[in-house]
């Protein structure tokens, strides 16, 4: 597969929450508002590429048996790294995502992407696929984060274009699950098409 | 290249080569940020801090004495110097009679108990409910009120209090923390 | 009483999948059938239980004993992931039907975040070794008590025309949604 099939497959064909249906906890818990989303959907990017590039490098000296416990450090130590420097540099959406940081370890994708791609393929293809998952699951969390908050808040990206509140049940937990299912009936649809 | 395989000892040595690895990297990551996050925890403190009291040119945090609150813990006192003259003091105050559990603020008072101003740091009640009473349509009806006169109880319980609409509970709550937190300053007696 | 309230506020207050969007994957992946649900809920009850006790230990006499707390991380999934296999060696000694049943949904209890969740608030909520275990086992009740609603209105929906489109995954989303909306209801009854 080319490069660029292998960057945009992220998008929309094999878009790994709204078509693979794979990390849904963080993305029904951080998209109550669109920054949110951005800021869940840039760490798990990184932790994405980064477990990616390594498993891909290391691939051939890892014994099959112990794969999994292997691949499961590699990705813990980058998600530990996301974990401090978002602590240090940027603490209030450190906050604001909380557990659902160090909960990336266990994000089907960064392992299923690990297991299903990295260790069988070139680091550079590794790397792509890494980022194009990443940047497909970021753009449906900021998607639904959006929709959330526009909806729930009556603000966009912070922003609020109307005094007091939207309807509220969006930010919160039957708002999440609504929207998220109906974003992936939307894209099954679309891809039908 | 052909695949390791998988031997005892290849398992073994890959696995204590990556943990090691790993750890290292992670040990030194660690002491890299560990200035930082310090650091940006301090800025928070200073900053919710600075929204309770008047400006300061001190280090509240450098002076940080605890009170006893009589219920068995104890509170933060940061007292707010301008030029070595007190300005006021900042109390981490809380309460545990929010609706979805802890609430946690920083209020400041004057050397007679008035309060300054409060700051709400970190709660868990409904949006759009009791989450009202970080905005100033609620708080600010507590600014230059000295609890001695200004009961800090909502209409309901006979008090003063202009409780947020259908969000009683949490405002019985944020009273509860600005009451614990005058009791333990007036009690431990002023520094 | 103080464990009554953590069990009922565990279990439904703030239900693990519902108000705290954990273990969302086998939730949707396993509830088709009542049956699955009940087994895949009783192996993870045991996991969390374990894990919850094992991961503890671990912080309090390793991490925080070295003060290498960054390392949280990557010993917590190392713990649940040996946990997980333990289990899958003892039940295929003790229940090959049981084995069966559960099939691949048993090492995807690893992966399952409400386990590495659960582990992670113990420490959060600063609980001492009873309390979280006591947390822990009410949490996978939730757990077991979504899954198993979802599984009965599943089997119910069965026997229903569905738009295409919803078939599934987005059906499921929009019922755990309305369960969420029940459960919401449930909200300020632990004071």
């Amino acid at each position: 597969m080319n490069q660029l099939k292998n960057f945009t497959k992220g998008f929309l064909r094999e878009n790994p929450i709204l078509v693979l249906v794979l990390g849904t906890c963080p993305t029904l818990a951080t998209t109550t508002s669109s920054l949110n989303g951005i800021g869940m959907g840039i760490a798990t990017t990184f932790v994405l590429v980064g477990s990616n590039v390594v498993i891909s490098l290391l691939a051939n000296y890892i014994p099959d048996k112990v794969r999994i416990p292997a691949f499961i450090v590699v990705i813990a130590s980058f998600v530990t790294i996301v974990d401090l420097v978002m602590q240090a540099y940027v603490p209030d959406l450190y906050k604001t995502l909380g557990i659902f940081i160090p909960l990336i370890v266990v994000n089907c994708i960064v392992l299923g992407r690990a297991e299903a791609f990295a260790s069988k393929n070139t680091i550079l293809s590794s790397l792509i696929d890494g980022l194009g998952m990443g940047l497909g699951y970021t753009l449906a969390l900021v998607i639904l984060g959006a929709f959330r908050e526009i909806v729930g808040s009556g603000s966009i990206f912070g922003h609020k274009f109307f005094a007091g509140d939207g309807i509220l049940v969006f930010v919160l937990a039957p708002g999440a699950f609504w929207g998220l299912g109906y974003l992936i009936a939307l894209a099954n649809k679309i891809k039908k098409d | 290249m052909a695949k390791t395989e998988s031997t005892f000892r290849n398992m073994a040595l890959s696995l204590t080569l990556i943990a090691l690895v790993s750890s290292a990297l992670l040990g030194f990551v660690n002491e890299f940020t560990r200035e930082p996050i310090a650091l940006s925890n301090l800025n928070k403190k200073l900053n919710a801090i600075r929204q309770v009291v008047p400006e300061f040119t001190n280090n509240p945090n450098d002076e940080m004495y605890m009170l006893p609150t009589g219920e068995g813990d104890s509170l933060e006192i940061y007292p707010a110097k301008k030029d070595d003259v007190i300005v006021g003091y900042a109390v981490n105050t809380y309460t545990s009679r929010g609706f979805s559990g802890n609430i946690s603020l920083m209020a400041g008072f004057k050397a007679d108990g008035t309060i300054i101003n409060t700051s709400v740091l970190e709660h868990k009640e409904t949006p759009g409910l009791g989450t009202k009473m970080t905005e100033p349509g609620f708080k600010d009806q507590f600014i230059d009120k000295n609890p001695s006169e200004f009961e800090l109880k909502v209409k309901k319980d006979g008090g003063p209090v202009d409780a947020i609409t259908a969000a009683t509970i949490s405002s019985r709550a944020f009273c509860d923390a600005v009451q614990r937190a005058y009791n333990t300053l007036q009690k431990g007696g002023i520094k | 009483m103080e464990y009554i309230l953590i069990v009922i506020s565990a279990i439904i207050v703030n239900n693990v999948v519902l108000a705290q969007f954990l273990g969302i994957c086998p939730f949707l992946g396993v509830s088709n059938k009542v049956g699955t649900a009940v087994g895949m809920s009783i192996a993870v009850t045991f996991v969390i239980v374990l894990a919850t006790m094992v991961t503890y230990l671990v912080q309090v006499y390793v991490l925080d004993k070295l003060g290498i707390g960054f390392m949280q991380t990557i010993t917590f999934i190392l713990v649940i992931a040996a946990l997980v296999q333990m289990v899958e060696i003892i039940l295929k000694k003790i229940s090959q039907p049981l084995y069966q049943a559960l099939g691949i949904f048993l090492p995807l209890i690893t992966t399952n975040c409400a386990v590495l969740g659960v582990a992670i608030l113990v420490i959060k909520k600063d609980y001492n070794l009873l309390e979280g275990v006591v947390y822990g086992g009410a949490t996978a009740i939730g757990f077991g008590l979504a899954l198993i609603i979802l599984a009965g209105i599943r089997e119910q929906l069965d026997l229903v025309d569905v738009p295409k489109g919803m078939k599934g995954v987005p059906l499921s989303l929009v019922i755990a949604g309305i369960l969420a909306l029940a459960f919401m209801g449930f909200t300020g009854i632990v004071k």
